[in-house]
């Protein structure tokens, strides 16, 4: 019963996703643009008084505002199904619900949007609105359907404190990463812009292309050292489980080739010529890697970790 | 000869440069990549033989490539010594260069503050020196190492970062070296036991063994560890139906010089004896028979391992009688733990606990043969010399429910299912390096997490005596007659980019100066 109400909980959670990116987007699309002769305060380093070239503003007209509420406040309803839907799957396997794969996205993705809440609620962050709401919509929309599994006990190897650390630990990088590689892909679509002048519409309601790369590096920088403790911890329990603490299982293979992507990422940031457009690039390869560890290698290649199955 | 050394400078030069880490860094992520896709030899030599088998024309050349074993391939050797040799090249100078700032006093700073953010000038009623004074003091007390000469301050903060990006990095090389000294040092066994029978660390008890280089048999510690009983549970319900739900090994455990003592062995919860680790990997059946020969003598008794098959443990197995007389005997066949009727092949398991075992088997016989001494698998019947037993057209097929028995045709004897006891495989392992490569990985995790967070930041205070020119300490009030006055000037600069803050602080530090704040110039630390 408490299951029943867990998964009702999940769908509602995944149809008002939808319902919110339904709403910021149709709060981007309505974002009438003017054009001005000022420069724009959020260009960063824009000499003060000098006269700027052509620019577009956004204008926020009430509708837009409007919008970007309603889809705020449709988020924070989602979310709160949502966790409600993790914990009450928690209390009816009668353990932390992270035994399989379906468990795992939903409880990471409860992460994404929790993050996202309080960074849009406090930090004034709404404009991740409509990606995250992306992220989430499908997120969710496939861990309801195609990820799905009853409630079940953990397998054996599954008992041991080090994997609940690994995996707390795993989601929570995983949600910084996910936010981090917004703000890149956003970074990537801001900078053509500005580059080629055409900063319009919505693009010109998301913060500058500097600003965005600053958000992207702090939730890297979040995220990397916890990725590395993810996998450590992982090495740990894997000692403890299989007496080796590496054996080159494909999901361990891939964690490390997650962890190297970042890591050339943060090292591109220092190196010149890769700083900014090529640094994003590899900090969007690096969301990709993460999202094929996470379920393309639970999907494809059977190892030691193929228990995650569906 | 100068060319040859300018070369190997620039060689070095390049491969030390953080573009050349950068550039193999993305190698070896992309080089691990066919390892995760491709089955390995090591792990999976079935799986490196079947893809051979279906891909007979790129296989035999992804082999030679290395691709069957490329975590142990010389070509990825190759890229990550290469990359820990740049590692190490660029962490020896880059501890020397820290350790010496670390010494020294922060550099004066550029010449002119008014170019940097957050740049504030101001006129006080003070001294220079009480100013310098003032500054110092707020400047300590944030924990900035301050510089100071009759008419200028500068103070730098944020050392850790580079610390702790240098305790990364090398914790990184410690790493390395944990896991060489492992991998030359260690090994691993396992071995199968049945429940009553006991295994002793020496090499010949072992069914598969794997070591380092370096390691020698004195290495294993001497220990026995006899397993009393293996308790097992499965799903029962209708999700997951048959999973596993829990092991447990009772076990006797014995060492030279010590008391016996009763454990518990499980999944998650090794044994550790004498410095080696013990391992729960797996489990199984082993019917326990009777074979009497011809002669009526009992030429076998005891519990026989069958291999399991598929997730339900239908189990494969040998029975080998070389002792029956006149002829030697030998069964091959199938173990069902909870055996029902279906599919083409006759009977299979339904459920991996043993609710309705069943023990199906052919027959073999054959003259007595010589022993030879050679080792032979216990697990699959040379068949040289031997004849199947044969009923007309068809095999022969014993069907044994626990407790029945077969009388074999034309007096060759007969067999009895007396019941099952189940095997574990233990795994005995030890990886002495494991301490180091823990110890660094966290000690890297912590030295991360330090670098990224802490961002050093320089602040600068120049001061003059005398009041401003340009009017602009007008509102400044006149102290005591001939009392001194000082114009300040005030600013700060991130190493880093990626903190928030500069203008703050800098405004702070002004208004510890005595400086009215008008902050002029821009902080692009502070825009979003
Ligand atoms: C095994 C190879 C390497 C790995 C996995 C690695 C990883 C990392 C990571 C994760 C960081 C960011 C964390 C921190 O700042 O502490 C970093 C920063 C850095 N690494 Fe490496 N590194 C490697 C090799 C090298 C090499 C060979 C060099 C020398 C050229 C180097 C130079 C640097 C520098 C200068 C930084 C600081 C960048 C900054 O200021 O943001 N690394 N490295």
């Amino acid at each position: 019963m408490i299951a029943y109400y867990s998964s009702l909980a999940m769908v509602t959670s995944a149809v008002l996703y939808l319902v919110a990116m339904t709403a910021h987007a149709a709060e981007w699309a309505s974002v009438r643009t003017a054009k001005v002769t000022r420069p724009v305060p959020a260009m960063v380093g824009a000499p003060a008084e000098a006269p700027g070239p052509e620019v577009a503003v956004a204008v926020d007209g009430r509708r837009t505002e409007l919008l970007g509420r309603i889809g705020l406040a449709v988020t924070v309803v989602a979310a709160l199904t949502h966790v409600a839907g993790v914990v009450l799957r928690g209390v009816a396997a009668q353990r932390a619900p992270w035994g399989n794969m379906y468990e795992f996205v939903t409880t990471s993705l409860a992460i994404v949007a929790i993050v996202y809440l309080v960074l849009a609620l406090r930090s004034g962050m709404r404009w991740l609105g409509l990606p995250v709401t992306l992220l989430l919509t499908i997120g969710q929309g496939l861990a309801v359907t195609v990820f799905y599994v009853d409630v079940s006990e953990l397998m054996p190897a599954l008992h041991s404190v080090w994997f609940v650390i690994h995996i707390i630990a795993a989601a929570t990088a995983g949600a910084a990463f996910n936010v981090g590689g917004i703000a890149a892909i956003l970074y990537l679509v801001r900078t053509r812009a500005e580059a080629r002048g055409s900063v319009r519409g919505y693009l010109a309601r998301i913060p500058s292309a500097a600003a965005l790369d600053r958000v992207s590096y702090r939730f890297h920088a979040f995220a990397f050292p916890l990725w590395t403790f993810t996998i450590a911890a992982g090495a740990i329990w894997a000692q403890f489980a299989w007496g080796r603490f590496w054996g080159w299982d494909p999901k361990e293979t891939w964690s490390l080739v997650t962890w190297i992507v970042y890591a050339v990422y943060l090292h591109a940031r220092a190196t010149a010529g890769w700083k900014g457009r090529r640094a994003a690039v590899v900090a969007v390869v690096g969301l990709a890697t993460f999202w094929f560890n996470f379920i393309g290698i639970n999907l494809l290649v059977s190892g030691l970790h193929s228990y995650a199955g569906i | 000869m100068t060319n040859l050394v300018g070369w190997l400078r620039f060689g070095w030069a390049t491969l030390t440069s953080m573009r050349t880490a950068l550039i193999l860094l993305l190698i070896l992520g992309i080089a691990a990549i066919p390892g995760s896709l491709l089955p390995q030899r090591p792990t999976n030599p079935v799986g490196v033989a079947d893809y051979l088998r279906t891909n007979p024309e790129v296989g035999p050349w992804l082999g030679r490539l290395g691709f069957f074993d490329v975590f142990g391939s010389a070509w990825f050797a190759a890229i990550y010594l290469l990359l820990f040799i740049s590692l190490i090249g660029c962490i020896l100078p880059r501890t020397a260069t820290f350790l010496r700032e670390l010494r020294a006093l922060p550099d004066a700073g550029p010449g002119r503050l008014d170019r940097l953010p957050g740049h504030t000038v101001g006129t006080v009623a003070s001294a220079p020196a009480a100013v310098l004074d003032a500054a110092q003091a707020h400047l300590r007390e944030r924990g900035y190492r301050v510089r100071r000469t009759d008419a200028a301050i500068s103070a730098e903060r944020g050392y850790l970062r580079e610390a702790g990006n240098l305790l990364f990095h090398i914790c990184l090389v410690t790493t390395l070296i944990g896991l060489a000294w492992g991998s030359l040092f260690s090994f691993r066994g396992t071995a199968v036991v049945v429940e009553g029978q006991a295994f002793s660390n020496t090499l010949t008890q072992y069914d598969e063994f794997g070591a380092g280089a370096a390691f020698s048999s004195s290495h294993l510690s001497p220990f026995t560890v006899r397993v009393d009983r293996f308790d097992v549970r499965f799903e029962e319900g209708p999700v997951q139906t048959g999973a596993a739900r829990e092991f447990t090994a009772h076990v006797t455990v014995s060492e030279p010089g010590r008391p016996d003592t009763e454990q518990l062995l499980q999944v998650n919860a090794p044994l550790s004896i004498g410095g080696d680790s013990v391992h729960l990997l797996g489990h199984g059946y082993a019917p326990v028979v009777t074979v009497t020969d011809g002669n009526g003598d009992v030429a076998f008794s005891g519990p026989v391992v069958f291999l399991p098959q598929d997730t339900n443990f239908r189990s494969d197995g040998v029975i080998k009688v070389p002792d029956a007389r006149p002829e030697r005997l030998a069964f091959e066949g199938v173990f069902l733990p909870t055996s029902v009727s279906g599919g083409a092949g006759g009977m299979v398991s339904a459920f991996p606990d043993a609710l309705k075992p069943e023990l199906l088997l052919n027959v073999w016989t054959g003259p007595p043969r010589q022993e030879t001494g050679e080792p032979e698998s216990v697990f699959s019947l040379d068949k040289e010399g031997l004849t199947q037993l044969m009923n007309g057209d068809r095999p022969v097929t014993v069907g044994l429910s626990v407790g029945a028995s077969f009388e074999l045709p034309d007096g060759r004897g007969s067999i009895s299912f007396d019941g099952w006891k189940r095997w574990t495989k233990l795994q005995v392992s030890n990886t002495p390096g494991g301490w180091l490569v823990l110890v660094s990985v966290m000690l890297a995790v912590i030295g991360m997490g330090v670098s990224l967070t802490v961002r050093p930041r320089r602040l600068f205070v120049r001061v003059a005596a005398g009041a401003a020119e340009d009017g602009e300490g007008d509102d400044v009030p006149a102290g005591p007659a001939g009392a001194a006055a000082s114009r300040v000037s005030v600013a700060g600069l991130d190493r880093v980019e990626g903190r928030g803050g500069l203008t703050e602080e800098v405004a702070g530090l002004a208004e510890a100066c005595g400086v009215r704040v008008t902050v002029a110039g821009t902080d692009s630390e502070e825009q979003q």
